[in-house]
C-alpha cells in the first residue's frame, strides 16, 4: 500500500529517467554493494578471525563500522518481524495474551548482557567453526535490546484500534490477514517506527558490548567497532579511541538521515489523527526519491507484492479470531489452559530451583541481593542528580524555542550514541587521580541515558502552554512558587517518561560500567553489574543466573512501586489538555 | 432499476430478535427485546428512538457485527452469520482509513471481493463520480471537510452495490447546512434511481431527518428497546419542512417519543420504592439552570412546544428529551405528550438567587433522585461521614451497564457538588461530608 499512491500519479507519465535517478540509483547500488560485501565476510570459518585480527589501523575503521552497522540492521529487522508476530498473536487470542504479555513485561527487565553468556555457546554449536555463528550471537544479542518495547507498543496499538475501522473492515469482508496489513499494521505504524528507533538507539550500547565477548575460555572478536574499541583498550590508545567515537559519530548521522528521517517522513500519514497536522517532518532523503522517476517504477514491483501480499484472502486460524461477540468464552478450556500454565511454570520452577540449589548456597544470594541493593543505590542517586541537573536545564532550553529547536536533536542524538565508546576516557581519568571506583565509576551507567531526562523535558516545556505562561507572570508568581505551582507539574509527564527510559537504561549499563579496564588495569565497583560480569567472565552460569534473576527482580518492583504509580499520576492529574 | 423496485421482494427480515450484554453483576443487561422488522426492496426505513434504545445495536445485528442473544435474523431468506453479502453500512464517524487516499478508500469496499483491479478501479470511479467526490480521488481523509469525508463513506458503501445500505446516523456528525446538502443529495440519487442499492435502513436520532427522508419509520422505546410504534409517510419527494403535513408528523412523532419518556426505571427485581437503579444521563447544572430560566421568561411563559425548543435551541430531539426528563426528575418540570411545561417550583427556582436556588435543588435532589438520597443518608450514618464509590457503583451496577453507571456516578457527584450535599475526592474516589471551609 506504502507506494500505490505514487503509483496513481505516476500513471499519465513515462518513467524516463531525470537527474534525481542518477544520484538515487548510485545510492542504492551502494548500499547493495556494502550489504553483500558485509555478508560474505560471515560465511568465513572461524579461524579467519585470528588470521586476520583486528587492528587499531584507522583505515579499517570504516569496514568495522560496515561490520556493526549490518548486524544492527540485521537485528532490527528480525525485531520487526518478531513484533507483528508476537504482537499479533498477543492482541488476537485472550488465551495467549494471558501469557505472553506478562512474559513480555518480564523479559524487558531482564538485563541484556546476562543472555550473551547462553546465546554465544548456543549459537556456536549451532555453526560450528563458522563466524557465522558468533555472527548470529551478537545480532540475538542486539535483537534482545530491541525487541520488547516495539512488540509492547504494537501489541497497544492492535489493541486501541478504533471500533468505526474495525466494523468497516469486518462490514467490508476483508479476511483476518487483509485487515492486519489494512488497519493493525498502519495504525500501529508511527508507534511502531518511533519505538524501533528508540531501540535502534539502545542497540548502539549492545553491538558494542557485545562483539568482544569473553565467556570461561571461549574469546570471540568479531570485527567491529566494538571490538576495535575493546583493543584499543587493550593496548591504552587513546587516539584509536578518539576515532573510534568519531566513526561512531558518522555512522549514526547516517543511518538517521538515510534510513529513519525517510522512514518518519513517510510514516507520517499513517498517524490518526483527523485534522491536518500543522508541520509534517521532512527528509530530504525521501524527497529524493520520491523526485525520481525511473527509479519510482523500480518500486512497482515492491508495491504489487505489497498489494498480492496485503490482499492476499487467508484467514486466520479460529482462535486468533475475534471471538463471535455473542459466544461466551468457554469456561472449561480455560480452566484446562491455566492447568497446562501452572504446571509448566511448576516444572520450570522446579528445575531452576533444582539447577541452582545444586550449586548455590544461601550466602551466594545474600552476596547477590546486597550486591543488588548497591547497584539499586547508585540507580537511585544517579536519577536524582540527572533530574537535578537536567530538569532545570531542560526547562530553561524548552520555554526559548529558537535554542530548543537546536538543542532537541542534540539530545535525541547523544541518547542514540554508544556511551560505553567513552568509558576509557573516565577510567584514564581515575586512573590517574586514583579516584575511589566505587563512586567514579557509578556516572557511566547514566552517561548515556541521562539524555533521555533532558530531551523529554525539553519536549515538556516546549509544550508548555502560552496562556499558563502569561498567567504566571500576570499574577507575579515569581521563585519558588513558579516552580512547584506551574512548571514542575507541566512538564511532570514527560519528565517521567523520560526518567523511566533512564533508569531501565542505567540498570542495563551497570553490568558494562561496575568494571571497567585500561590496559592491565582493572577497576571494579561492588555491585550486581560487576557480580554478573565477573560470573560471566569466570563462565559461572549459575551465579550470572542468580543475578540475572536477582536483577530482574529489582528492576520488576522498582518499576511497580515507583515509576507506574507516578506515570499514571501524571497522565492521570497533570497532562495538559 | 426503477423496474426492479416496482415488484417489492423481502430483503431483511427479523423475528423476535432479542440481544442481551453482560453487566458487571452477572445477570445480562437486555438491550433489545423481541424485535420484529422486515425490509422490502425499494422502501428507505428509519429506526427512530433515543440513545440507549438499542438501534444501533440492532443494525449492527442486521449488518452482522453483532450476533443476536435470541430470535431469527435473515437477509434474503438466509440466516446472519457475519457479515452477509448484499449489505454495506455508512458509519457515523465515517471510519475511513486516514493513510488511504479517497480512491482507496473507496477501493476498499471491493478488494476482499477479489475483482480484478481494471474493474476494481472503474467501479470505483463510478462511485466516485455519482456521489460527487471527482477531483478529490487523491486526497487523503484528513485534507477534507466532514461533509467530504462522508461522501467518501457513502461511495465506498455503494460501490459494492449492496442490496441494502445500513447507515448509522450518518449525518449526526455534520454541521446543519453540510448535514442537510447530503441528505437532499441522497434522497435526489435515490428518487432518479441512480442508487445502486434495492432499499435503505437507516438509524437516527433527529426527527426531521427521519420525515424528510424515510417511507417509513419505527419509533423505538427504551429500556430494553422494543418498537414502540410504526408510521408510514406517503409525502411525496422532494419534502418541505414547511409543509404543514410534515410538521404535523414531526409533531406526532415527538409526541410519540415523549410518551413514554417518564423516567427511565428498569427497576426489575431491584428496590421497588427506592429506584437506586435508575439511569441519570449527564446535564450540566448550569444547562439545567439556563433552561429554566429560558422556560420561564417570554415567549414561553412557563410552558414550551418542544420541537419549537429544539429548533429556538438548536438542539436534537434526543438532547431536548434528556434535558426535559431531567427536570421532569427534579419536578421541575412536567413532560407529557411533546410538551414541557414548568412546575410551581421550577418558577420559585427561575426567581431565586444563586445560594437560595443551590438549596432548592438540594431539596429537590434529596427527595426525588433516590441515589443521592441514598449516598446522603450513608454519609450521615457513618461516624467517618465517606464513603467509597464503590460502594455505590456496585449497586448501580446490578441495574445498568458499566457506562450507564459511569455516566449516573458523574451526574451524581456533579449534582451532588453543586447542590453542597456531599464533596468527593476523585484521587481516592470516595464521598464525604467534609467541605473546605
Amino acid at each position: 500500500m506504502t507506494l500505490q499512491d505514487f503509483r496513481i500519479a505516476v500513471l499519465a507519465r513515462a518513467p524516463r529517467p531525470n537527474i534525481w535517478d542518477l544520484v538515487a540509483l548510485i545510492l542504492v547500488i551502494g548500499a547493495m554493494v556494502l550489504i553483500v560485501y558485509g555478508g560474505e565476510q560471515t560465511t568465513l570459518p572461524l579461524t579467519a578471525l585470528e588470521t586476520t585480527p583486528v587492528s587499531l589501523d584507522p583505515i579499517h575503521l570504516p569496514f568495522y563500522a560496515l561490520r556493526t552497522t549490518m548486524r544492527m540492521l540485521l537485528a532490527i529487522v528480525c525485531s520487526t518481524i518478531f513484533t507483528f508476530v508476537y504482537a499479533a498473536v498477543a492482541a488476537k487470542s485472550r488465551r495467549a495474551e494471558m501469557v505472553l504479555i506478562p512474559l513480555l513485561d518480564i523479559l524487558q527487565s531482564v538485563p541484556i548482557l546476562g543472555f550473551l553468556t547462553f546465546t554465544v555457546v548456543f549459537f556456536l554449536n549451532l555453526f560450528p567453526g563458522k563466524v557465522l555463528g558468533a555472527e548470529l550471537a551478537c545480532v540475538f544479542a542486539i535483537f534482545t535490546s530491541q525487541a520488547w518495547n516495539m512488540t509492547f507498543s504494537m501489541y497497544q496499538s492492535i489493541r486501541n484500534v478504533p471500533k468505526d475501522l474495525e466494523e468497516a473492515t469486518q462490514s467490508f469482508h476483508l479476511s483476518g490477514w487483509q485487515r492486519f496489513w489494512r488497519l493493525d499494521v498502519p495504525f500501529a505504524m508511527p508507534g511502531l517506527i518511533w519505538n524501533a528507533m528508540m531501540s535502534m538507539s539502545g542497540g548502539w550500547f549492545f553491538v558494542v558490548a557485545s562483539e568482544a565477548i569473553t565467556v570461561g575460555n571461549t574469546t570471540i572478536t568479531l570485527p567491529g567497532i566494538g571490538s576495535y574499541v575493546a583493543l584499543a583498550i587493550d593496548k591504552r590508545d587513546l587516539a584509536a579511541i578518539g576515532y573510534a567515537i568519531l566513526t561512531m559519530l558518522l555512522v549514526i548521522i547516517a543511518y538517521d538521515q538515510l534510513l529513519f528521517r525517510p522512514i518518519v517522513a513517510w510514516a507520517d500519514k499513517f498517524r490518526f489523527e483527523q485534522i491536518a497536522a500543522s508541520e509534517a517532518p521532512t527528509s530530504w532523503m525521501l524527497d529524493l526519491f520520491r523526485r525520481t522517476r525511473a527509479l519510482r517504477a523500480l518500486t512497482y514491483p515492491l508495491a504489487a507484492a505489497n498489494e498480492a501480499i496485503s490482499t492476499l484472502r487467508i484467514a486466520l486460524p479460529p482462535a486468533l479470531r475475534p471471538a463471535a461477540k455473542s459466544a461466551r468464552p468457554s469456561r472449561l478450556i480455560d480452566v484446562l489452559w491455566l492447568t497446562v500454565i501452572a504446571a509448566c511454570t511448576g516444572y520450570a520452577g522446579w528445575r531452576a530451583y533444582q539447577y541452582l540449589s545444586a550449586n548455590l548456597t544461601t550466602s551466594d544470594l545474600y552476596d547477590a541481593t546486597e550486591d543488588g541493593l548497591v547497584t539499586l543505590l547508585r540507580v537511585v542517586v544517579l536519577i536524582a542528580l540527572a533530574t537535578l541537573i537536567w530538569v532545570p536545564v531542560g526547562v530553561w532550553i524548552g520555554l526559548r524555542p529558537k535554542i530548543a529547536e537546536r538543542v532537541q536533536p542534540l539530545a535525541q542524538f547523544l541518547a542514540a550514541f554508544p556511551a560505553n565508546l567513552a568509558f576509557p576516557i573516565f577510567v584514564v581519568v581515575i586512573v590517574r587521580y586514583d579516584l575511589n571506583p566505587n563512586i567514579w565509576l557509578s556516572p557511566l551507567m547514566i552517561l548515556g541515558t541521562q539524555w533521555y531526562i533532558l530531551f523529554n523535558v525539553i519536549a515538556g516545556a516546549s509544550a508548555f502552554p502560552g496562556d499558563l505562561r502569561e498567567v504566571a507572570s500576570n499574577f507575579h508568581v515569581k521563585g519558588w512558587r513558579w516552580w512547584i505551582k506551574v512548571i514542575l507539574p507541566g512538564i511532570f509527564p514527560y519528565y517521567v517518561t523520560g526518567a523511566v527510559t533512564a533508569s531501565g537504561g542505567s540498570w542495563n549499563a551497570s553490568i558494562v560500567a561496575e568494571v571497567a579496564s585500561w590496559g592491565d588495569t582493572h577497576l571494579s565497583a561492588t555491585g550486581l553489574g560487576a557480580y554478573i560480569a565477573k560470573a560471566t567472565e569466570a563462565g559461572d552460569y549459575p551465579r550470572v543466573i542468580l543475578g540475572i534473576v536477582i536483577m530482574c527482580i529489582l528492576v520488576t518492583i522498582f518499576n511497580r512501586v515507583l515509576w507506574r504509580p507516578l506515570y499514571a499520576f501524571g497522565e492521570r492529574r497533570l497532562r495538559l489538555g | 432499476m426503477l423496474d426492479e423496485r416496482k415488484q417489492s421482494t423481502t430483503l431483511i427480515d427479523l423475528r423476535g430478535v432479542c440481544r442481551s450484554f453482560p453487566k458487571g453483576s452477572g445477570e445480562d443487561l437486555l438491550v433489545l427485546e423481541k424485535v420484529d422488522l422486515t425490509i422490502h426492496s425499494s422502501e428507505i426505513v428509519g429506526l427512530l428512538g433515543r440513545s440507549g434504545s438499542g438501534k444501533s445495536t440492532l443494525l449492527r445485528i442486521i449488518a452482522g457485527l453483532i450476533a443476536p442473544s435470541s430470535g431469527d435474523a435473515r437477509c434474503r431468506g438466509e440466516v446472519i452469520q457475519g457479515p452477509p453479502n448484499g449489505v454495506a453500512m455508512v458509519f457515523q464517524s465515517f471510519a475511513l482509513f486516514p493513510w488511504l487516499t479517497v480512491l482507496q478508500n473507496v477501493e476498499l469496499g471491493l478488494e476482499a471481493l477479489g475483482i480484478d483491479d481494471e474493474e476494481q478501479r472503474k467501479r470505483a470511479l463510478a462511485a466516485i463520480d455519482l456521489i460527487g467526490l471527482d477531483g478529490f480521488e487523491s486526497a487523503y481523509p484528513k485534507e477534507l471537510s466532514g461533509g467530504m469525508r462522508q461522501r467518501v463513506g457513502f461511495a465506498r458503501a455503494l460501490v459494492v452495490h449492496p442490496d441494502v445500505l445500513l447507515m448509522d446516523e450518518p449525518f449526526s456528525a455534520l454541521d446543519v447546512l453540510t448535514a442537510e446538502t447530503l441528505r437532499t443529495d441522497l434522497i435526489d440519487l435515490w428518487i432518479e434511481g441512480r442508487l445502486p442499492i434495492k432499499s435503505i435502513l437507516m438509524v437516527t436520532h433527529n426527527i426531521e431527518e427521519a420525515v424528510l427522508m424515510c417511507d417509513r419509520v419505527l419509533v423505538f422505546s427504551s429500556n430494553p428497546g422494543r418498537v414502540a410504534g410504526e408510521f408510514k409517510i406517503d409525502l411525496p419527494h422532494p419534502r418541505s419542512r414547511l409543509d404543514p403535513t410534515f410538521r404535523q408528523l414531526v409533531d406526532m412523532l415527538y409526541a410519540r417519543m415523549t410518551h413514554r419518556a417518564e423516567p427511565r426505571t428498569p427497576v426489575a427485581g431491584g428496590f421497588p420504592g427506592t429506584g437506586v437503579g435508575m439511569v441519570l444521563k449527564h446535564v450540566s447544572s448550569n444547562v439545567l439552570s439556563g433552561l429554566i430560566e429560558t422556560l420561564a421568561g417570554p415567549p414561553y411563559n412557563g410552558h414550551v412546544d418542544l420541537p419549537v425548543l429544539a429548533n429556538n435551541l438548536q438542539l436534537e430531539a434526543d438532547e431536548i428529551l434528556h434535558l426535559g426528563e431531567s427536570l421532569q426528575l427534579l419536578r421541575f418540570a412536567q413532560l407529557s405528550e411533546g410538551d414541557l411545561t414548568l412546575t410551581e417550583a421550577g418558577k420559585r427556582f427561575a426567581l431565586l438567587e444563586t445560594d437560595a436556588r443551590k438549596k432548592l435543588f438540594a431539596e429537590h435532589a434529596l427527595n426525588y433522585v433516590p441515589v443521592i438520597g441514598l449516598i446522603r443518608r450513608v454519609l450521615d450514618e457513618r461516624p467517618s461521614h465517606t464513603a467509597p464509590v464503590a460502594r455505590f457503583r456496585n449497586e448501580l451496577e446490578d441495574h445498568m451497564s458499566e457506562e450507564d453507571a459511569d455516566d449516573t456516578l458523574r451526574t451524581i457527584v456533579s449534582w451532588g457538588r453543586y447542590a453542597e450535599l456531599f464533596a468527593y475526592d476523585e484521587q481516592s474516589e470516595t464521598f464525604s461530608l467534609e467541605n473546605p471551609s
